[in-house]
């Protein structure tokens, strides 16, 4: 009998094991082929250069050009997804009816488990069209329909998440304020939203923190031009499209730029690093606050 | 060009692995080795595929080490047949004769650059040399930005650009045409090895313009729109030349056309299977070539090629300072299979001989 525990107990560890190596092997490999670049590139350069052109003659290795791609995409899919998900985790959880809610949340959860390529191709071939009508100059590959379509893409992240945090929410503090003489509405965004705000900020987090690894969308709809730029209608590339492109060009390994990929990688790794713990910290902080 | 590359790459694999068991008796057998242009590559890929269909027996190797790099190897002798995306030069030429090493001159496809922009685009009318080489050299870069910039007169729009990617051989052979120097770009470019995000990307945007394989373009025409090529030369047709089956072939469409050829080694050619094999390139070359993308030369070129191969005529006609520019094919084989019985090496003594062959 305790040596079937002792077994049971050395599998359940051998398992958290593998994620835990893999992790610190993704990392490892991340930051040996980093340094090497860093060897050969200045990190100031890095980070204040205004052009990306590492596989042209004149190489210039400004990564702000792929990261202001990253930040334009994220941000506009935020800018859909905050408002959007925040209203719909209110109204499922104050003034629909419970039997809907129970219906409409699973729904709107398969818009998370649509294929990515999916959503890049609407983007590519129904959005931007449509969008053209009203901006004639824009790009083909534009950043404003990658990041809209993204945004509809994390908007489930943000709904559900935020309509959880909404339903943990002490009813007591919900009957308080109608006891107040609060409206509806007032019971919501007054009392409600503010006593669930870690939670909706956790969610937000999460939502950004995919937004910014995103991949597929922004590889096919925002373009493969690095350009430090702010202006939703050009076309730009995103740090992920970069990766991409790299990996499957003809780029010889071992050589300089091939290690920028692992450079742009380690970028990525960083802002997705920071952004988990933030929102371990704000949960840690906030959480216990009503319970 | 690069998917196509992979699949006859897997399809090659397999059908390698499926060839290893199975010894027939059709009497071809043994192996042919050859190496040189990534241009070429697609094509000679090709036939070596379809040709498997024909002689199982034979083992032929294609690789990849770039025109010049082919010819290096060919002038060692290490390879029966060298891809090559421009003529002999004639330092190669002198290096094969160093080593003995005679070889027989044949031309099989051409291959043209598209240079498009959007069908909404209505002030390119034509662009010169020179202008693409304003937009697109290195000192370019975050500096021509707009149409103004390249001719007075256009509008202050911006110009968005999109072009091959750094890998592919098409970067290469525009970079070098309009630049004069392999690999010399402007880097903020949408680059892509996938020419279809280069027709979606030109055809979704206004003030796109935008360079690929001329095959590309004949299977998009109405998504885009053809930007005519002046190169300053009256001499290979005045004017502005939009490209075409015709004008890529007769050589008026310049700088961005030029003819393929394939080297062999004229020790090599009289091998049994190498004499198939050379055969089956010419007799199919018309289909496939097309079907990877090229312009094939006109049909007449193919059946004089295949004649010059069979009298073993050998050396270049491209020597001294003769240019590929505005020059018939098909003018230029019936000249040298006609008058060229100096050269014509007399095939039959060394078959008789075997060891001679080896």
């Amino acid at each position: 009998m305790r040596i079937r525990e002792k077994i049971i107990e050395g599998l359940l560890f051998l398992c958290s094991a593998i994620t835990v190596l893999t992790t610190f092997g993704i990392l490892f490999v991340l930051l040996s082929e980093s340094i090497k670049f860093f060897s050969e590139v200045s990190i100031i350069d890095f980070l204040t250069d205004k052009e990306w052109t590492p596989l042209f003659a004149d190489k210039q290795f400004g990564i702000m050009s792929l990261v202001s791609g990253t930040l334009l995409t994220t941000f506009i899919a935020i800018l859909v997804a905050l408002p959007l998900g925040l209203t719909i985790a209110v109204y499922l959880n104050e003034y629909a009816d419970r039997r809907f809610t129970e219906v409409v949340k699973p729904i709107l959860e398969i818009l998370a488990s649509i294929p990515t390529v999916v959503y890049g191709f609407f983007a590519l071939l129904f959005v931007t069209p449509m969008l053209q009508q009203a901006f004639p100059s824009m790009s083909g590959f534009n950043a404003l329909s990658a990041g809209l379509v993204m945004g509809v893409m994390i908007l489930p992240y943000v709904s559900s998440l935020s309509e959880d945090a909404l339903r943990a929410v002490p009813k007591s503090l919900r009957e308080a304020a109608y006891g107040m003489g609060s409206t509806k509405f007032q019971t919501a965004f007054r009392v409600m939203i503010p006593a669930a705000s870690s939670g909706i900020i956790v969610s937000v987090i999460l939502a950004i923190s995919r937004a910014i690894g995103e991949t597929m969308i922004v590889a096919i709809a925002a373009g493969q031009e690095p350009k430090l730029t702010l202006n939703p209608l050009e076309s730009v590339e995103t740090i992920t499209t970069y990766i991409v492109q790299v990996s499957m060009g003809d780029v010889p390994r071992d050589s300089l730029e091939y290690r920028t990929i692992f450079a742009a990688g380690i970028t990525l790794f960083v802002f997705t690093f920071a952004l988990n713990n933030i929102s371990v910290w704000v949960r840690k902080k906030y959480q216990q606050k009503y319970e | 060009m690069k998917q196509i590359q992979f699949i006859l790459f897997a399809f090659f694999a397999l059908t390698v692995i499926s060839c290893g068991g199975n010894r027939s008796s059709d009497g071809l057998s043994g192996e042919i080795t050859i190496d040189g242009s990534s241009t070429v590559y697609p094509i000679t890929e090709a036939v070596a595929e379809e040709f498997r269909n024909v002689g199982p027996d034979v083992r032929v190797t294609v690789g990849v080490s770039g025109t010049g790099g082919g010819f290096k190897k060919f002038a060692r002798g290490e390879t029966d047949i060298s891809n090559a995306s421009r003529p002999i030069s004639e330092s190669e030429a002198a290096l094969c004769k160093e080593n003995g090493v005679e070889f027989i001159e044949l031309p099989v496809a051409y291959d043209g650059l598209a240079v498009v922009v959007n069908p909404a685009n209505d002030f390119v009318d034509y662009l010169t040399v020179a202008e693409l080489k304003k937009i697109w050299e290195p000192a370019a870069q975050g500096e021509v930005t707009s149409w103004s910039q390249v001719r007075a007169g256009w509008p202050d729009e911006p110009i968005n650009l999109y072009g091959a990617g750094v890998a592919s051989g098409t970067y290469d052979y525009f970079t070098e045409a309009v630049m004069g120097e392999a690999k010399s770009s402007r880097g903020d470019y949408t680059a892509s090895e996938d020419d279809n995000v280069l027709v979606q990307g030109v055809s979704g945007d206004k003030n796109a313009l935008g360079y690929f394989g001329l095959a590309y373009y004949e299977e998009n025409q109405k998504k885009l729109k053809l930007v005519p090529i002046d190169d300053g030369n009256d001499a290979n047709g005045a004017g502005p030349v939009s490209p075409s089956m015709e004008s890529v072939s007769n050589g008026t469409y310049q700088p961005l056309a030029r003819p393929e050829f394939i080297y062999i080694n004229a020790a090599s050619a009289d091998r049994k299977e190498m004499k198939a094999f050379v055969k089956f390139y010419l007799e199919n070359a018309p289909q496939l070539v097309k079907e990877v993308g090229y312009v094939p030369l006109e049909a007449e070129a193919y059946v004089f090629a295949a004649q010059k191969f069979e009298k073993g005529v050998t050396g270049t006609i491209f020597g001294s300072g003769t240019s590929v520019v505005g020059i018939s094919m098909v003018e230029l084989l019936k000249q040298e299979t006609g008058a060229a019985a100096g050269t014509v090496r007399d095939t039959t003594s060394a078959a008789e001989n075997p060891a001679s062959s080896q």
